[in-house]
C-alpha cells in the first residue's frame, strides 16, 4: 500500500517546482522591465537596454499602482510612479497588457507633459501628492 | 342556362383536381363536392389545417439560465447554493442582467468614487466568464490608445449599475484569453458603438472569426490540446510538424472518464423554474 502510494505521489512531487517562475504573478519588483508612457525625452529615447526597476519604495518590495519606484533608464537613475501593471489587481479595476510607469522628478512633479496611455481611476486616491501627474493624463479607465 | 351549367361542370372538375393533389395547407375549401349533382361521391375527409399560433411563438422566446446559477459539483451543502440563488434573484430584480456570452460585446457602467460623475463606463469584448453563485465574474477587454486593458467585473457587485449588450454573439471558443496574444485590432472596440439588433427568437449567431497572432512567444502555448482553441489561425505560425508535436500533450481518455461527467440538464431545468418563479414574485 505504502509502496503504491509513494509511486503515485513521487512523480507528482518531482513535477512541481519549488518556486514560481511566472513573471506576471508578482506585480512590479526589482529588475522588472517597464514601459514609460509619458512624452518625456528620456523615457522615449531609444536605448539598447530597456528601463528597469532597481528599487521599489514600499515595505514589501512589490510595487502596485501608485507606488514609487527607482528606474535605471539610459544609464541614469530616475524616479517613476507605477500607473498600471500586468498583474490583475482588485476586482473592477483595470489590468493592463504592459507594466506602465510615468517618470517624476524627486519632488513629485512629472517629467513629461502628457501621458499617452489610459490611467486607472483609482490612482486618484493619490490626488494630493500627484495632482500634477493626474492633470496631464489624457484618459482614465 | 346551358353556359351556366357548363361553367359549373368545369368548376367541379377543377375542384376534383384540387382534391386529388395532396394538400399541406387548407387553401381552398373542397367541401362543395358534397353537394355535387352527379351522384354521391366517396367521402374524403378534409386535410387537417396547420395553424401557427403567433402568441405561442412570442411566449417561447429563449429562456436561458445564466451559467453562474448552476452549482459546482462538490460536497458543499446545497442549502448554501440555494441561499445564494435567492440573493442573486433579489439583485436581478434591481439590476437588469441581460443574456450574454463569451465573445459578446458589452458596455458596463459601474459606480466609481474616483471617476467623474461617480460613473465609469467601459466597452469591451467578454473574454471569460467564471465563478459560480454570487461571486460570478466576467472579463471585458478592449484596446484604448494602443494599450490593452482588461477589467474583471463582478456580476452581482453592488457597484454594478448597468450592463448593456452591444452585440450578442458567440465565438468559436468559450474562453478568449488568447486575444492578449492576438493582434490588437481583434480586441479594439469603439466606445460609442451602437447596439446591434438581434432576433429574440433565433439562436445566438456564432462568429467564425479566426484571429491572427502577434509573433511568438505567446503567454500560453495555445496550440496544446488542453486549450482546444479553434479561433486562431495556427497555420500561419506553426508548421504541421509543430502542430502534430503539440498533440503529444493531448489526453484523449479524459472524455471517457465517467467520474468527471457532470450532466446538469435536469438540474438546470429545476433551477430555471425556481428562478423564473421567484423573479415573477
Amino acid at each position: 500500500m505504502a509502496l503504491s502510494l509513494s509511486g503515485l505521489i513521487l512523480p507528482k512531487l518531482m513535477q512541481q517546482r519549488a518556486f514560481s517562475v511566472s513573471s506576471a504573478v508578482s506585480a512590479i519588483q526589482k529588475l522588472t522591465r517597464v514601459r514609460v508612457v509619458d512624452n518625456s525625452t528620456l523615457g522615449n529615447a531609444h536605448h539598447h537596454r530597456p528601463p528597469k526597476v532597481i528599487h521599489v519604495y514600499n515595505k514589501n518590495g512589490v510595487g502596485k499602482v501608485g507606488d514609487r519606484v527607482l528606474l535605471a533608464i539610459k544609464g541614469q537613475k530616475k524616479k517613476a510612479i507605477i500607473v498600471g501593471h500586468k498583474m490583475p489587481g482588485a476586482r473592477m479595476t483595470p489590468r493592463f497588457d504592459s507594466n506602465n510607469v510615468v517618470l517624476i522628478e524627486d519632488n513629485g512633479n512629472p517629467t513629461g507633459t502628457r501621458i499617452k496611455a489610459p490611467l486607472p481611476t483609482h490612482l486618484r486616491k493619490l490626488e494630493g501628492e500627484y495632482s500634477k501627474l493626474l492633470a496631464i493624463a489624457q484618459r482614465f479607465v | 342556362m346551358a353556359a351556366c351549367t357548363r361553367r359549373a361542370r368545369e368548376m367541379m372538375g377543377l375542384l376534383r383536381f384540387l382534391r386529388n393533389i395532396p394538400q399541406t395547407e387548407r387553401f381552398l375549401s373542397t367541401s362543395v363536392m358534397r353537394h355535387a349533382s352527379d351522384g354521391p361521391s366517396k367521402f374524403i375527409p378534409p386535410t387537417k389545417p396547420v395553424f401557427t399560433d403567433k402568441s405561442q411563438e412570442e411566449a417561447s422566446v429563449r429562456r436561458v439560465l445564466s451559467p453562474e446559477f448552476i452549482p459546482p459539483r462538490q460536497r458543499t451543502d446545497q442549502i448554501k447554493f440555494y441561499i445564494e440563488r435567492k440573493d442573486m434573484i433579489q439583485r436581478r430584480k434591481v439590476l437588469q442582467i441581460p443574456e450574454f456570452y463569451v465573445g459578446s460585446i458589452l458596455a458596463v457602467t459601474m459606480t466609481d468614487p474616483y471617476a467623474s460623475g461617480n460613473l465609469n463606463r467601459f466597452v469591451g469584448i467578454c473574454t471569460q466568464r467564471s465563478g459560480k453563485g454570487l461571486g460570478a465574474t466576467f472579463i471585458l477587454r478592449n484596446v484604448i490608445d494602443g494599450q490593452g486593458v482588461e477589467i474583471c467585473y463582478e456580476l452581482y457587485s453592488p457597484r454594478m449599475r448597468k450592463i448593456e449588450v452591444l452585440k450578442l454573439e458567440k465565438r468559436l471558443d468559450d474562453n478568449l484569453m488568447y486575444l492578449r496574444d492576438a493582434l490588437p485590432e481583434y480586441s479594439t472596440f469603439d466606445f460609442d458603438m451602437q447596439p446591434v439588433h438581434y432576433e429574440l427568437t433565433k439562436d445566438i449567431p456564432v462568429n467564425p472569426l479566426k484571429v491572427k497572432m502577434k509573433p511568438k512567444p505567446w503567454s500560453k502555448r495555445w496550440e496544446r490540446p488542453k486549450f482546444d482553441i479553434k479561433g486562431i489561425r495556427f497555420d500561419l505560425y506553426l508548421t504541421p510538424e509543430q502542430m502534430e508535436h503539440a498533440q503529444k500533450w493531448g489526453e484523449p481518455w479524459r472524455e471517457y472518464d465517467m467520474l468527471k461527467e457532470y450532466d446538469t440538464s435536469s438540474l438546470e431545468k429545476k433551477i430555471l423554474e425556481e428562478v423564473d418563479e421567484n423573479l415573477r414574485k
